[in-house]
């Protein structure tokens, strides 16, 4: 194991660093008032979906260091995209290190691993991606907030795009797993058209020659597709070169700033759904934008700018109570007083997001692919589960 | 379904059957001749891709890119063999099992701390890209033709090499008596390196070409790896004839099992559940395939020895 273990040598001598110049500064501030507050970050530092925890590490590390708040920690963990390592890490940092807050967690399978329990110990867990329907609807709880969304959200408004658009037909393609069938089932809650064919893959397929055969072969109107990651990167790329003529509409994932420059040209002008865009105008979004390229010389991705709130959310919330005190602080959470790169942000009674979810078309601009907003889908956008949560 | 479709189908399955083959062939080899499992196999693949990515992007030429790629992998296969796996033929299987596991765990974070963790662009050179018109109207991509082309290239090649030249007289004795040929004054060590980098080289080539038409990113090679083992497995390990069959037999059954079995569960079932019954079904059908060959050949097809 010595590769990983140097991995998460790494991240033990960020966390030892950052916790050193936390204190140091703390020390320089005097006598602090408040209680320091100490997050526990799980996220997917090595193997194949590491650019996702990377970007929501950065997104959300920026944040700390912008608002300089002394009486935040941060220690930093490598999942390795495991749900044992990630509960593992979890009882270490909830048992000997005795963190306030956890968060991080990019997949619903390592999330469904550790936020019931971690919430269940009194800890608070803020979701920088991963919002299972479980955790929404029966299973939510007072110390769970979501700050993305829920996983539902950007099919449905694919969904609803479709529908607004007047495609007749659709070809849906999802892998087989509960993400996929969420994502194609929250598609055809919006979707008023005729399904022509629903197609579940495998995932972690990376062939989709048998799969755009059959999508060739079906005269359906558009192709919704959820592939996140290399399946995505892998599928534009064989759709490009089958030359098929038919409109791509599908959730930010397989489009996002992250793994759009692999895909290359065959990505521009596929419609995709997110919550957010590095072009919704607003104050916080410009300076994120701007600070996160002049950090970090790439542009942002959803990833980082979900852990971007999510640490402006907590900072916000530290502004206000103590975390010693957590049903204070649980009601600082709740009213998300902070500046979302999202422009309007809100909880919705099962603490889920309700916000606007917008439509993107990818473009190239200045040599380099991104996304553009081009309408929106939805408008003040809950979750299909909030009824079933008695909180 | 209608004819033409099935034989873009068959010819899917043909095309990923062959780049399996590429794979397998070394792996094979490699277990065969020397009696030792290579775990790292995969990482070779990566190795292949991140190197013709790497050349394509700084050069623009894909064409380098795939000649680097040969390179690059015959190369690092040629100084793993060296430095690490010349010592384990003597041990047993759990230690060549656990050295190599970590050398796939150092080449993943190598080729990480090399390239970074984002996804690399690879794309299909011009002159190889769009779909080509196939007699009966079939519209078929020219890459994978190509692809499908190569894969058949480097079979006969192979099989010429194996079976016609002095080399391959070598490898083949080295197989039967490992003691009897060094008796007989062949090096070798040189011939095990040898095997081991032209192994090598051929999952680079194959990580290369599928790498242009999937995603380049570190942990692709283990994917392919666990195929490719069923690959050898069926076909019995050391036969490259058994390595071209298991691949083929692979290839055609992973693909049609995803394009059959949901439409023949759709006759008796809902749409929806049939197409998650039949997904999960065909993601089954290859390890159903190697139980079936083991149950009544438990040396697998050409299995020298059972």
């Amino acid at each position: 194991m010595t590769g990983t273990k140097t991995g998460i040598h790494r991240e033990t001598r960020m966390t030892k660093y950052l916790t050193t110049t936390a204190l140091a500064l703390s020390m320089l501030g005097g006598a602090a008032m408040a209680e320091p507050v100490k997050v526990g970050m799980i996220t997917t530092l090595s193997g194949g979906g590491a650019s996702l925890g990377i970007d929501t590490r950065d997104g959300f590390m920026l944040a700390v260091e912008e608002a300089g708040n002394p009486d935040l920690e941060v220690h930093i963990e490598d999942d390795q995209r495991k749900p044992e390592v990630a509960v593992q890490l979890s009882d270490e940092m909830i048992q000997s290190e005795d963190v306030d807050v956890l968060t991080g967690i990019v997949w619903s399978n390592l999330a469904m691993a550790v936020v019931p329990g971690a919430v269940r110990q009194g800890k608070f867990y803020l979701s920088t991606n991963a919002a299972p329907s479980q955790l929404a609807g029966k299973g939510c709880h007072e110390n769970y907030f979501s700050v993305s969304y829920q996983n539902d959200n950007l099919h449905e408004a694919a969904g609803q795009y479709a529908t607004d658009e007047g495609f007749g037909r659709m070809f849906i393609m999802a892998p087989n797993y509960p993400a996929g069938q969420d994502s194609l089932s929250g598609f055809k809650r919006f979707y008023e058209g005729e399904v022509a064919n629903e197609v579940y893959t495998q995932l972690g397929q990376t062939d989709y020659a048998a799969e755009i055969a059959q999508i060739r072969d079906s005269g359906a109107d558009a192709l919704f597709f959820f592939l996140p990651g290399g399946m995505g990167i892998s599928f534009m790329k064989q759709w490009a070169e089958a030359g098929i003529d038919m409109p791509v509409v599908g959730p930010a994932f397989s489009f996002s700033q992250d793994i759009l420059p692999a895909i290359g040209e065959a990505a521009v002008g596929v419609k995709n759904t997110a919550q957010w865009s590095k072009d919704i105008d607003n104050e916080a979004n410009a300076q994120f934008v701007e600070a996160f390229q002049a950090k970090y010389d790439r542009l942002p991705s959803l990833y980082a700018a979900q852990g971007y709130d999510t640490a402006r959310l907590l900072l916000s919330a530290m502004d206000k109570a103590d975390i010693s005190d957590a049903d204070a602080f649980r009601e600082a959470l709740r009213a998300a007083e902070f500046d979302s790169v999202r422009g309007d942000f809100a909880f919705g009674p099962n603490q889920h997001p309700v916000q606007d979810i917008y439509v993107r078309e990818v473009i190239s601009e200045e040599g380099q692919l991104t996304n553009k907003i081009v309408a929106t889908a939805m408008e003040d956008r809950g979750d299909a589960y909030a009824e079933e949560c008695s909180m | 379904m209608s004819t033409i479709l099935l034989i873009e189908q068959l010819l899917n399955g043909l095309q990923s059957g062959l780049m399996l083959f590429l794979m397998a062939a070394g792996l094979t080899l490699v277990f065969g001749v020397m009696g030792l499992i290579n775990l790292a196999h995969g990482s070779l693949y990566m190795v292949g891709a991140f190197a013709c990515a790497g050349v394509a992007a700084a050069t623009g030429s894909f064409w380098l890119g795939l000649a680097a790629s040969i390179a690059a992998a015959a190369a690092a296969g040629a100084i793993v063999e060296v430095a690490v796996i010349r010592r384990l033929y003597a041990r047993d299987h759990l230690d060549q099992v656990l050295a190599t596991f970590a050398l796939i765990l150092i080449f993943s974070e190598g080729t990480r701390w090399l390239y970074g963790s984002f996804p690399l662009y690879l794309n299909v050179p011009p002159s190889l890209s769009g779909s080509v018109t196939l007699p009966g109207g079939i519209q078929y991509s020219l890459f994978r033709l190509a692809i499908i082309g190569a894969g058949l290239a480097v079979a006969v090649g192979l099989f010429l090499l194996i079976g016609k030249t002095r080399i391959g007289v070598q490898v083949r004795a080295g197989e039967a008596d490992r003691e009897m040929i060094a008796a007989l004054g062949v090096d070798i060590r040189r011939l095990y390196t040898l095997v081991f980098a032209l192994g090598a080289a051929l999952a680079g080539m194959a990580g290369a070409l599928v790498g242009t038409i999937q995603s380049v990113q570190v942990g692709m090679g283990e994917p392919v790896l666990i195929l490719a083992f069923v690959v050898i497995v069926i076909g019995g390990i050391g036969s490259i004839k058994g390595a071209l069959v298991g691949a083929l037999l692979v290839g055609l059954t992973d693909t049609m099992g995803r394009v059959l079995l949901p439409s023949l569960f759709d006759l008796f079932m809902e749409t929806s559940a049939a197409t998650s019954v039949g997904a999960a079904l065909a993601s089954m059908a290859i390890y159903i395939l190697m139980a079936l060959v083991l149950v009544v050949r438990p040396g697998g097809l050409f299995g020298a020895r059972a």
